[in-house]
């Protein structure tokens, strides 16, 4: 009986990691912030491209299919990060849209033609009104938009290989249906 | 090139640490001094290793190096000096470093310092501190390496949060580990004894200065990183019940019911098997709050970057270092009985009382900090337990607590008079009663602020009282009493500071809560803000920019002519906003402004507190840190003094000096 007693810090702390592998296991994010735009039309807005001579984005653009839309800006090291990714992503036929965040074209530019574009169009926010709408909280964050145009996800902060394979692909595959 | 020597000094540093957590264990075992031998070099090399690393951290941040990744998240070339440094902690590898860098460094410093400890505690002491080492260090080199290179490197940083951009920052951090990671030495005692199947007063005497040294560094950094929320976050606050502040204060409760405890096994044998369990609990609190603030299973202002393969890695961590010494516990324990009787009342009881309630007061905290995960991951429901639940739970507990802490150091060690005790504290309880009926009756206070003002004094006159009975003040001549005072060991002058700072810090806390008051408003340049019988003069809004950001600066004159200049700070790099209060601090209160946002029309949005007895907080804190310190330095409990006289443990003046 007094030997059981002795066990019982060991019970307590089995009970404590089960309860705290439990989130992480699930694949649970406390700090998801589901848009208030959830399930909402993209707000509509026209943007002008990365140079005179290229094309911008217009919100029309983004439905039809299941498209991401990913804002980024060439001063955040996140962005930096996640760019191989996207790239790899757009390889594989996924259809991403850039959405520049605060950023002078020209080093937009250049932070493209260094790291790779994984961008079918990029459309330049200068002033963050667009991204606003979006309810942007800061840069990079990505949405998954689906064919009638309706934000369906957000994610917040650089994609990583577990974010785009467990989440947004399986989405967009089922958005696709 | 100096970043590559940094993660070989790392590798390096893992290879050591796991030679150091076997070879002495083997050695131990066999009794073969060769082998045990190796820990002491082998726990310096080790230190040596990851103090290398963490300098080719440091001198990236120094020279802005882009190159790596974490460097280039977390810096920038225009940043101050003093924050590209403290910059190498403000981030989770960098934090890392420094953790993994403090517990080598406690490492060295029982190698150092145990010169008399028994070779083979020593051996075994140092080897499960190698073990936490390699756990850390691979989980470092496996998914935290901060070495990392980026390619291309960017031109410019990142940027360094505007928030963490601040002296308290550079500060809080490295204090608050010290003490945090401090505790894995009488964790690793805890396990060594366990180990031996033998715990005795002469244990509790080496492991003792170890927890005043972590308690005394907790205490402080745990008060840094409130005065840095009191001043940088912008209202006012200075505890908010965070998570992350949870996970340090866990320890704290922890560590002093340790402290107490360990008093018990020191001088009498008794509470052995209690006193390992709290070291064991005191680091695994600890462990807890690094797998808190680094999985991101907890919303926090805090939390590190989430990423649940670090969150599995250092949860596995926890379980493994937690849960094989409880098994050691399970199984070692229950022979390590014995030692002295005591009655409830008597010094020994006191000290239980003391331990039972400050373990009481930690799983309160631990149960608030933990329900809504628990709630969420049952329910799927977000719940957020805030302030009112700890208010409603941990404060009640203090109460008994405070009142016994009166009585305590007065009793007999075996069995003491409790009576005659509180014959003696008559000044005490009539001083308190006094204070809070005038605070109720003369200010209309309400009755939280009677009761909390009247236990503050309560504590403060029994403190002074307890000292004035230890020199017998007032009944022997004066000359004598001052020789007596002078006499004291230091540990009872410790503890009586420490007692005396609690009792300043619960005035300060009540009169932060109940006699602060408030004005937010909007003010035109040469307005006049009435504010708790002061008057505040707003004189405008002006420009000034500083080294990497622009700010608006709102000034405020007092009647005195003192200025208090708020700052609306824009970090271009960042992009971000932060507001710097202004704080006039006083003894009776602090007045503290803070420039809001502008209204358009010429004037501003602008915050205007009187918070009561702030200071007092900061200083009892203070006395706390003070009283650790001067205890530290007690002859007796100096790191490594106990040597030689091992075989007799009692202290020889068990009578006088034994209250510490």
């Amino acid at each position: 009986m007094r030997r059981l007693l002795f066990l019982l810090p060991l019970a307590v702390v089995l009970a404590l990691v089960g309860a705290l592998a439990w989130p992480i296991l699930e694949g649970r994010d406390p700090r998801a912030l589901p848009s208030v735009l959830l399930d909402k039309p993209v707000p509509a807005f026209d943007l002008p491209g990365l140079a005179a001579d290229t094309g911008g984005l217009h919100s029309d653009e983004l439905s039809g299919r299941p498209v991401l839309v990913n804002v980024f800006a060439s001063w955040c090291a996140p962005c930096r990060q996640e760019i191989p990714l996207l790239v790899q992503l757009s390889a594989e036929g996924v259809p991403i849209y850039g959405i520049a965040y605060k950023d002078e074209p020209a080093a937009t530019r250049k932070f493209l033609a260094q790291l790779g574009d994984p961008y079918r169009g990029v459309g330049v926010d200068r002033d963050g009104r667009i991204a606003i709408e979006f309810g942007v909280y800061g840069v990079p964050e990505t949405y998954v938009i689906d064919g009638a145009g309706r934000i369906r996800h957000r994610h917040v902060g650089a994609v990583t290989e577990d974010v785009a394979r467990r989440t947004l692909l399986p989405l967009l595959e089922e958005l696709s249906k | 090139m100096i970043a590559e020597l940094g993660h070989v000094a790392l590798t390096v540093a893992l290879m050591v640490a796991l030679l150091q957590a076997t070879v002495p264990l083997w050695g131990a075992a066999r009794g073969d001094t060769g082998l045990t031998g190796f820990a002491r070099p082998a726990a310096l090399v080790q230190f040596g290793a990851v103090a290398i690393a963490f300098g080719a951290l440091t001198h990236a941040y120094l020279v802005s190096d882009f190159s790596l990744v974490n460097v280039a998240s977390n810096s920038h070339s225009a940043k101050p000096l003093i924050y590209k440094l403290s910059g190498v902690w403000g981030n989770h590898e960098g934090s890392m470093l420094l953790w993994v860098l403090i517990l080598a460094l406690f490492g060295a410093a029982v190698a150092a310092f145990g010169g008399n400890l028994p070779d083979g505690l020593r051996a075994r002491t140092l080897a499960v501190q190698a073990m936490i080492g390699v756990g850390f260090l691979a989980f470092i080199l496996f998914t935290s390496n901060p070495f990392e290179r980026l390619s291309p490197a960017p031109i410019d940083g990142n940027g360094l949060n505007p928030l963490l951009q601040d002296i308290g920052l550079a500060l809080h951090p490295p204090m608050l580990y010290l003490g945090y990671v401090g505790f894995s030495t009488t964790f690793s005692f805890a396990v060594a004894a366990l180990l031996e199947g033998r715990v005795d007063p002469a244990w509790a005497r080496w492991v003792r200065p170890w927890a005043l040294a972590a308690w005394t560094m907790l205490t402080a950094g745990i008060a840094l990183g409130s005065g840095w929320a009191y001043y940088e976050l912008g209202w006012g606050g200075w505890w908010f019940w965070d998570p992350v502040e949870n996970a340090s204060f866990m320890p704290w409760l922890a560590g002093t019911a340790l402290l107490h405890s360990a008093i018990v096994v020191e001088k009498r044998g008794a509470l052995k098997s209690w006193t390992v369990l709290l070291a064991l609990v005191a680091f695994s609190f600890s462990l807890l709050g690094t797998f808190l603030v680094r999985s991101g299973v907890l919303t926090s202002v805090h939390a590190f970057a989430v990423d649940p393969e670090r969150g599995m890695f250092i949860l596995g961590l926890l379980a493994v270092a937690i849960g094989a010494s409880f098994i050691l516990y399970a199984w070692r324990a229950p022979s390590m009985e014995g030692g002295g009787m005591f009655r409830p009342i008597s010094r020994e009881g006191g000290l239980v009382l003391n331990n039972l309630l400050m373990s009481t007061a930690a799983a309160t905290v631990l149960i608030g900090t933990l329900y809504p995960l628990a709630l969420e991951t049952v329910t799927g429901e977000k719940v957020s337990v805030g302030a009112p639940y700890f208010e409603a739970t941990f404060v009640p507990i203090m109460v008994p607590m405070i009142l016994a802490l009166g009585v305590g150091p007065l009793l007999a060690w075996k069995r003491g008079d409790l009576a005659g005790a509180l014959g003696r504290l008559w000044v005490a309880a009539l001083a308190a009663v006094g204070i809070g009926l005038s605070v109720l009756y003369l200010r209309g206070a309400p009755v939280g602020a009677a009761i909390g003002f009247g236990l503050a004094v309560w504590l403060a006159v029994s403190v002074i009282t307890e000292w004035a009975e230890r020199v017998r003040l007032f009944r022997i001549p004066l000359g004598q009493s001052v020789a007596r005072a002078l006499g004291l060991p230091r540990s009872a002058y410790g503890m009586s500071l420490a007692h005396l700072g609690v009792a300043v810090f619960i005035m300060g806390a009540v009169g932060e809560t109940f006699f602060s008051s408030e004005v937010v408003r909007f003010a035109g340049p040469g307005d006049r803000i009435e504010i708790a019988d002061r008057t505040l003069t707003f004189e405008g809004v002006i420009n000034r920019n500083g080294p990497n950001y622009e700010a608006e600066v709102g000034v405020f004159v007092l009647p005195s002519g003192d200025r208090l200049e708020s700052e609306r700070r824009f970090y271009p790099v960042e992009g971000q906003r932060t507001t710097e209060a202004a704080i006039r601090s006083r003894p009776d209160a602090d007045v503290y402004a803070v420039l809001g946002e502008p209204a358009g029309d010429g004037r501003w949005t602008v915050r205007i507190y009187v918070k009561s007895l702030v200071m007092w907080l900061w200083g009892g804190c203070g006395l706390m840190v003070l009283g650790g310190l001067v205890s530290l330095a007690d002859r007796r409990l100096r790191v490594g003094a106990p040597g030689p006289r091992r075989a007799s443990w009692r202290p020889a003046h068990a009578g006088v000096g034994d209250a510490d």
